[in-house]
């Protein structure tokens, strides 16, 4: 085994596959591209995924929102097995290169699909969006997610163009506790768990019926109380205890 | 043994080292349902929050310490001798980096907890523990212990109210280490913000929970007292002992358990780890982990920065590698490598005869060329070269040879990242294949991968694929 080894060093390096001293030699780029192939046999385009997979997308969303949910799923706070393991061993500098990378990669977004929905159901949903609630303490949806809920720089994500599945997943893990987003009270789980089921029934299929366009807002899009309202995810502070 | 499906094969092929460990893997798993564990897990602990504090606030200071430390040490074979006192600041310092080498916060803190206030839950056969609060807190910490109480449970696994501790603390490693390092560790610890955390109590099986039987334990099992230096070897050889076989508890993975949980021996002769599915090689066999044919900078290289031009650590050893080695000064690094060098047992030089596979052993790996070429040629190479430092050569690696293919079917259900460390910040990894090929295919990629190539290794089935799933870190 060792003569083995060592024959096929000697081999490997008359062949010039050896050079210890250029590592990312063999042609191998030193990009972040090649450091996330990992990644991308889940995350990959909508198009290579079917429709009704659970994988969300995670080009374009907003950077600090995509290191949010991977400091997360590293620490324990969101739970997902494949990505645990694969984060595991990772420092949050380098996360935050990767979500940077993530953030700034073009998006083909899934086509809208018609909901199911009667139109009283459209309406109630329409109302949550954009006026919310004040009864129950709800903002508009669109008040922190963006006036076409294409999310709000830095940490708050678009709704747009994410299948079905997923969101009704998210909105399980806020509502049930749980492990998944569910450790640590914040905005959005506040108002997850305020909404009746169904609303959340109405409104996962009802997001998906919208096409997605245009960029995310600046953060001063958010008014300060709900700024305050979610100063732990702004702030980082959740992640960084 | 083996079912109907392979009855093409003669007993001969089909005799398959990995049946041995499915067996035990079985049973842990049972019992592991049985005490429903899973949402916690066996290994280390996340906490980079800590170490950035530490590089922020002394960069350079903290690596000069590292090594003054190291090499004061050196300098006094086994600080058991005297060694003037500590200043109190000093101390504290040098608790703080040999906690670091006991890897003391990754047992003691829970995933995204706060550091040193345990409550991390470790899943053995017996049940499972939960690591208490060694914060200074007075109610919930360990406010209230001087430092011989400390020395009381680091060195004879007691507890300040007489209580026999368990083994899955340690302390049968601890105790080689020294009282003037105990107390510098106990300093560090009392220096620590307390945190108020009341943690839950273990759930041990019965009959495990009666602590005569505990005590019997350790009579048979158990073998208190401070590392003696050998005076025939070097200073470096010394010290490498002492943090492999103390504070850095290696063996505490690296061997076998018999089925009461103790060691077999301190020969690091690899064993499956206790409540998990991963098995640690050993780092005696010139077949496993053996290092004796490496050069110390190899050696080094990997323990340091958690990857090197022919070797990559993985899973619960690329966490040790993160949480403790990589923060070990280059001087106590050298003195374990030289430690490691001097384990290798002396390799059998007798050619190995190569083995004409016979014809269906042939066809079954064959099968696995397809899927290698589809799924992993693009990083691992055409002829399973790899990239050093990248991407790890398949070929002549001995943890894909290994007997046990454990490790090498999790590689391929889970993937991952090799740590993040200072000298390789930025890994290239491994995808997850567990949602993408199929258990009959990952049988036969693995398969492949331990014949093709001149490597030479048992064959894979597909429920040995399914029997190493699960207890994911
Ligand atoms: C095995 C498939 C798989 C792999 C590999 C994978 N992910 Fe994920 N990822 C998922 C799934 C599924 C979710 C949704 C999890 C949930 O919340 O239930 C997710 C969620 C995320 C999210 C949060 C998305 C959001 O909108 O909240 C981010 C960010 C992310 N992944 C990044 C990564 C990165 C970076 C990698 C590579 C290091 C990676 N993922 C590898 C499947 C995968
Ligand atoms: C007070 C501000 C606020 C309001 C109002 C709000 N959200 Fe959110 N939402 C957030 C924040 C912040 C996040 C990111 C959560 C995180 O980092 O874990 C989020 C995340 C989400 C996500 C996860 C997206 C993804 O890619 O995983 C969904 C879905 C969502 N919100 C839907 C809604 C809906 C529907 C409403 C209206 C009923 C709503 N939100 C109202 C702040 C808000
Ligand atoms: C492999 C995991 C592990 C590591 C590493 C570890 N511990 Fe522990 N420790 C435990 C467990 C489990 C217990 C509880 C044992 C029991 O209750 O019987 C424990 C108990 C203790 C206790 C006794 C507390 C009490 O209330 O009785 C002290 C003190 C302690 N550990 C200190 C340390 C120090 C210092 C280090 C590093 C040098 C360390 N531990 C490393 C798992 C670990
Ligand atoms: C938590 C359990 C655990 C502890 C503690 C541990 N190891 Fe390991 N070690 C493993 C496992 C599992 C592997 C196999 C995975 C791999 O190859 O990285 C391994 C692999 C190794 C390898 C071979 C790496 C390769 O790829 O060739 C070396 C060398 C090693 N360990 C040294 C040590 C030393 C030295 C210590 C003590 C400082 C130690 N280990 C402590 C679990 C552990
Ligand atoms: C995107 C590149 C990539 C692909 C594709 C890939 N690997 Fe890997 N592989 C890696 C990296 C990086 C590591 C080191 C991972 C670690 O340390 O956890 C690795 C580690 C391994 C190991 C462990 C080696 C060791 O020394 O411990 C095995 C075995 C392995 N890969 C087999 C495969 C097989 C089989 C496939 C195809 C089914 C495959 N790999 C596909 C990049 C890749």
């Amino acid at each position: 085994m060792p003569m083995k080894f060592f024959a096929f060093i000697l081999l490997a390096m008359i062949s010039g596959l050896v050079s210890a001293a250029e590592p990312a030699s063999a042609g191998i780029p030193d990009t972040l591209e090649e450091r996330i192939k990992p990644c991308i046999i889940c995350h990959r385009d909508a198009d290579l995924i079917d429709r009704d997979a659970y994988f969300p997308r995670i080009a374009g969303k907003p950077a600090g929102y995509l290191y949010n949910q991977l400091r997360n799923f590293r620490d324990g706070r969101r739970y997902y097995q494949p990505m645990a393991i694969l984060l595991e061993n990772m420092s949050d500098g380098y996360m935050r290169e990767i979500a940077e990378y993530f953030a700034s990669q073009p998006y083909a977004y899934l086509e809208p699909v018609a909901p199911a929905l009667s139109p009283d159901e459209t309406k109630s949903v329409e109302t949550l969006m954009y006026s919310g609630d004040p009864e129950r303490d709800l903002p508009a949806c669109s008040a922190c997610h963006g006036e076409k809920l294409m999310g709000l720089q830095p940490a708050i994500p678009g709704l747009l163009g994410l299948p079905h599945a997923y969101l009704a997943a998210q909105f399980g893990g806020w509502r049930n506790g749980g492990i998944m987003r569910g450790q640590i009270p914040d905005c959005m789980s506040e108002i997850a768990k305020k909404l009746t089921q169904e609303e959340v029934n109405a409104l996962v299929q009802w997001l998906p019926g919208l096409p997605a366009s245009g960029q995310s807002a600046g953060a001063d899009a958010l008014t300060p109380e709900l700024a305050q309202r979610c100063r732990t995810i702004l702030s980082g502070q959740e992640v960084a205890r | 043994m083996r079912n109907s499906s392979r009855a093409g094969f003669t007993r001969e092929m089909l005799i398959n080292p990995a049946n041995e460990m499915k067996r035990e893997a079985h049973e842990t798993q049972r019992l592991r349902h049985i005490n429903k564990i899973d949402e916690e897990v066996s290994t280390a602990q996340r906490s980079d929050s800590l170490v950035q504090s530490i590089n922020q606030h002394f960069p350079s200071k903290w690596q000069i310490i590292a090594f003054v430390a190291g090499g004061l040490l050196s300098l006094i074979p086994m600080a058991s001798a005297q060694t003037p006192a500590d200043s109190d600041t000093e101390q504290v310092r040098r608790g703080e980096y040999l906690a670091r080498a006991g890897n003391c916060m990754g047992c003691h803190t829970t995933r995204g907890g706060e550091p040193y206030a345990g409550g991390r839950k470790l899943n053995t056969p017996f049940g499972q523990f939960v690591t208490p609060n060694i914060t200074p807190d007075n109610e919930t910490g360990i406010g209230r212990w001087n430092s011989e109480d400390f020395w009381q449970a680091l060195h004879y696994g007691k507890s300040k109210d007489g209580r026999y501790l368990y083994p899955a603390f340690p302390y049968t490693e601890y105790t080689k280490v020294t009282r003037l390092d105990a107390d510098a560790i106990f300093a560090y610890l009392r220096s620590l913000p307390p945190v108020v955390q009341t943690n839950p109590p273990h759930k041990i099986s019965s009959p495990y929970d009666n602590q005569f039987l505990l005590y019997l334990w350790r009579a048979q099992y158990f073998k208190e007292g401070v590392y003696q230096p050998d005076k025939s070897k070097s200073d470096e050889w010394n010290r490498g002992n002492y943090l492999v076989q103390g504070l850095g508890h290696c063996t505490a993975c690296h061997t076998a358990r018999n089925v009461l949980g103790a060691s077999r021996d301190d020969k690091l002769s690899g064993g499956k780890i206790m409540g998990t599915h991963w098995y640690a090689p050993s780092l005696i066999s010139p077949l496993e982990a053996g290092v004796g044919e490496w050069p110390i900078e190899d050696i080094v290289e990997l323990l340091s920065t958690g990857i090197n031009s022919h070797a990559v650590t993985s899973g619960p050893m690329a966490t040790i590698v993160r949480q403790s080695l990589q923060h070990l000064s280059d001087y106590d690094l050298r003195s374990m490598a030289v430690y490691l060098k001097s384990l290798d047992e002396k390799r059998d030089n007798t050619p190995q005869k190569v083995r004409k596979m016979p014809e269906q052993v042939r066809q079954y790996v064959a099968l696995g060329e397809k899927v290698y070429k589809e799924h992993c040629q693009n990083c691992h190479g055409e002829s399973g070269q790899g990239v050093p430092g990248i991407y790890p050569p398949l070929a002549g690696n001995r943890n894909v040879t290994m007997r046990s293919p454990l490790n090498t079917i999790r590689n391929v259900l889970y993937g991952g990242y090799p740590p993040a460390t200072a000298g390789n910040p930025r890994p290239y990894g491994m995808p997850p294949f567990q949602h993408f090929i199929r258990d009959p295919e990952i049988a036969h990629v693995v398969s492949y991968i331990r014949n093709a190539w001149g490597n030479i290794g048992s064959l894979v089935y597909p429920d040995d694929v399914d029997n190493s799933r699960g207890s994911e870190f």
